[in-house]
């Protein structure tokens, strides 16, 4: 059976339809990236899916959904907040666990934020915040991942390492991309909206990113 | 907008012709001189209690407001029933001091009376602010918060985190109101500055209003300083130790008040509810309405009004007294320390300043609520104005004024005159303790007499006619799209 599935969906807002007609089928152990211009759908086609499957997995929204006056260690936390009883939630806000610190430090390591662990969000950059809503992923440690852009303002050398350890740790990944060679680079099933409309949808392997032209032109 | 405050402007002029201005003191500035020269000697050691009556005004203050933001904190919490949100704008409309006068009836002298006086009203302004930041708190957080995670969790970690920094900052705002409430309180018999302002003031002894009125200065200028957040336990505590407990607190005083003096004389006095009954209740009634609430009412409105246009006269000169956009670093901390002085004091002490000059008409009254406001708002402005970007060829002074920083602030100016509209009736109301015939005069007089029937039925009006333009400001910032946040204020 497959993990997820549309048949034929379209979404209106506003009378203007965002998605037409999209059929898809995604299954368990892919990893998939949808490309495509900015307001092509690729955001709205990401949440749908989502929306079918949440309680197991875990999302990186666009505006990430960070706490800003919380720490990068609290806001990494708040990926297993459904693991622990409400007593020691708010002890582990007021002080943090040391059993909890250990937990996280790995994943702040592998994403080069060891020295922000306790810095709040707003102190950060763009690029560290991102790292930050993806820590959280990753603490929470779901089968399936959706990452709207999720590394679009980590830069080149660290995008690398971020997009191995989102596919290290996940057996499903669906990421809205707009660098080709980052989605042909680290996934296996390419999925080009255009105005809307599912127009492709191929193996990943062998695709150069001057194959990808044709979508983003008018 | 401009055609908003050419209206409001036009009904304050015509309402100038009704208003009693009149100056009645035969030397109206001979008084000003002895002002002066007290001044400019201050006195501290004039009272032996001048610590005390600080030390007092502080804890009522810390203590009030602490209790207000814990109730209200919580009211916030369940703010989405239409029960609480109603109660909350009622308990909010009634001013402090009607508060004060209610439960000098029922608690006497008790610190309670200050405690409550000031936390009750403050619990309904704390609540409305309160919930307000957390409904435009981010909501983004909440979405890759995992399903299963507890209400409480999701609360302290995903809503309150970002909504206590706001929390903070408005509660300090508050605790500064609350200084200057719990300063005026004192004019209704509670051991804080008031009580030794008041005889101060009527025996003309300068020196230590000036000493009294300094020193509360230099508290409420260095809050920022004095007021941090570990020492906030030890501040209420040191509050109780402070406080003059004592009194005892007599139930039956409590019960007798609310199910008996407070009612309708004819009520309380008859047998049965007769026709004969229901006459004379009928004749209370009209004799209420037309002999104090209307005139009170008509006072009131008029009052407001011109203080409201007054008030925004000033800010449009005050603000550029503090803004980097006009004057350089000496002239704006003269500004500040003019704009601290003029919003730091009371309107009801800054109002008693004015009678003593120009005797009992509406005009102390409106002089002072213009200044009070006119520098609370001009500061705020001015504060906005730092954020302005101005292109660096751009003129300088009036045409700058004019051309540039006016018309990029007066939208802020209007949202921030009409959020204050129902600050200046509250307190136009409460001027009337002092004289003018707003509904003030009336509730006093009528708690003076034990009327407490009267009282009551006059503060019900008061708080339905606040409420009233509450609403009514509401529905103008809506139309005009004025918005701000209401913490600010």
């Amino acid at each position: 059976m497959s993990l997820l599935n549309l048949d034929r969906k379209t979404v209106r807002y506003n009378g203007h339809s965002i998605l037409s007609d999209i059929s898809l089928r995604i299954e368990p152990g892919e990893k998939i990236a949808l490309i495509g211009q900015s307001g092509a759908g690729k955001s709205t086609l990401l949440e749908l899916l989502y929306e079918q499957t949440k309680a197991n997995a875990s999302l990186v929204p666009q505006e990430l959904g960070l706490v800003r006056s919380l720490s990068v260690f609290h806001n990494i936390f708040m990926g297993r907040l459904d693991q622990h009883g409400t007593w020691y939630n708010l002890a582990n806000l007021i002080k943090p666990f040391e059993a909890e610190v250990q937990k996280i430090k790995p994943i702040v390591e592998r994403l080069g934020l060891s020295d922000k662990l306790f810095a709040t969000v707003d102190q950060l950059s763009g690029g560290q915040q991102q790292r930050t809503a993806i820590g959280r992923a990753l603490h929470k440690g779901s089968d399936i991942f959706f990452g709207d852009e999720p590394v679009s303002a980590v830069d080149e050398r660290q995008a690398h390492t971020v997009m191995q350890c989102i596919n290290e740790a996940h057996d499903t990944v669906i990421l809205s991309m707009h660098d080709t060679n980052l989605a042909i680079g680290y996934t296996d099933r390419l999925i080009g909206l255009k105005g809307g409309e599912l127009v492709l949808d191929t193996p990943s392997k062998g695709m150069k990113a001057s194959d990808l032209d044709e979508l983003y032109s008018h | 907008m401009l055609r908003a405050t050419l209206v409001f402007a036009a009904i304050a002029a015509l309402l100038t012709f009704i208003a009693d201005l009149e100056i009645t003191t035969i030397e109206p500035w001979g008084e000003l001189g002895r002002m002066v020269v007290g001044a400019v000697t201050p006195d501290f050691f004039a009272t032996e209690s001048l610590g005390a009556a600080i030390a007092n005004t502080v804890a009522f203050a810390i203590l009030g407001v602490a209790l207000g933001n814990f109730a209200g904190f919580l009211l916030a919490l369940i703010f989405h029933y239409r029960s609480v949100r109603a109660g909350c704008a009622f308990i909010r409309a009634v001013h402090e001091l009607f508060w004060a006068l209610i439960f000098l009836q029922i608690f006497g002298l008790s610190p309670l009376t200050g405690i409550l006086a000031l936390a009750i009203p403050y619990a309904g302004i704390f609540a409305k602010v309160y919930s307000e930041i957390l409904e435009e708190s981010d909501p983004a957080p909440l979405k890759s918060i995992p399903a299963g995670a507890g209400k409480i969790s999701i609360f302290m970690f995903a809503r309150l985190p970002d909504a206590w920094v706001h929390f903070k900052t408005y509660s300090l705002y508050r605790l500064e109101c609350g200084l200057r409430s719990s300063a005026v309180l004192g004019f209704v018999g509670l051991p804080t500055i008031g009580f030794h302002l008041e005889s101060a003031f009527s025996q003309g002894h300068y020196s230590e209003v000036a000493a009294l009125l300094l020193l509360f200065y230099i508290i409420i200028a260095t809050i920022r300083t004095w007021l941090r957040k570990r020492l906030v336990p030890l501040y209420i505590l040191a509050a109780l130790l402070v406080i003059p407990w004592g009194g005892g607190i007599d139930a039956s005083h409590i019960v007798r008040f609310i199910t008996e003096d407070i009612v309708p004389h004819p009520l309380r006095v008859a047998d049965s509810f007769d026709a004969a009954t229901w006459a004379s209740f009928a004749a209370w009634l009209k004799t209420m309405v037309v002999d104090q609430a209307l005139p009170g009412i008509v006072s009131t409105l008029v009052l407001t009004q011109i203080a409201l246009v007054g008030a925004g006269a000033l800010t449009l000169l005050f603000f550029p007294l503090v803004s980097p956009k006009f004057f350089g670093r000496f002239g704006r901390t003269a500004g500040h320390i003019f704009l601290v002085v003029a919003r730091s004091t009371p309107e009801y002490i800054m109002a008693l300043v004015f009678l003593l000059l120009w005797g009992p008409s509406m005009l102390p009254a409106i002089v002072a609520l213009s200044l009070h406001n006119g520098a609370i708002i001009g500061h705020l402005i001015g504060r906005h104005t730092e954020f302005l970007k101005i292109r660096p060829d751009a003129p300088g002074g009036i045409n700058l004024y004019a051309y540039d920083v006016l018309p990029r602030m007066y939208r802020q100016f209007l949202a921030f005159l009409f959020y204050r509209w129902e600050v200046i009736m509250r307190e136009t109301a409460i001027l009337g303790i002092l004289g003018i015939a707003t509904l003030g005069f009336y509730i006093d007089n009528a708690f003076a007499d034990l009327r407490f029937d009267r009282a009551m039925f006059l503060i019900v009006i008061t708080a339905l006619l606040n409420l009233g333009i509450d609403a009514l400001s509401r529905r103008i910032r809506k139309y005009l799209r004025l918005q701000t946040r209401t913490e600010e204020l």
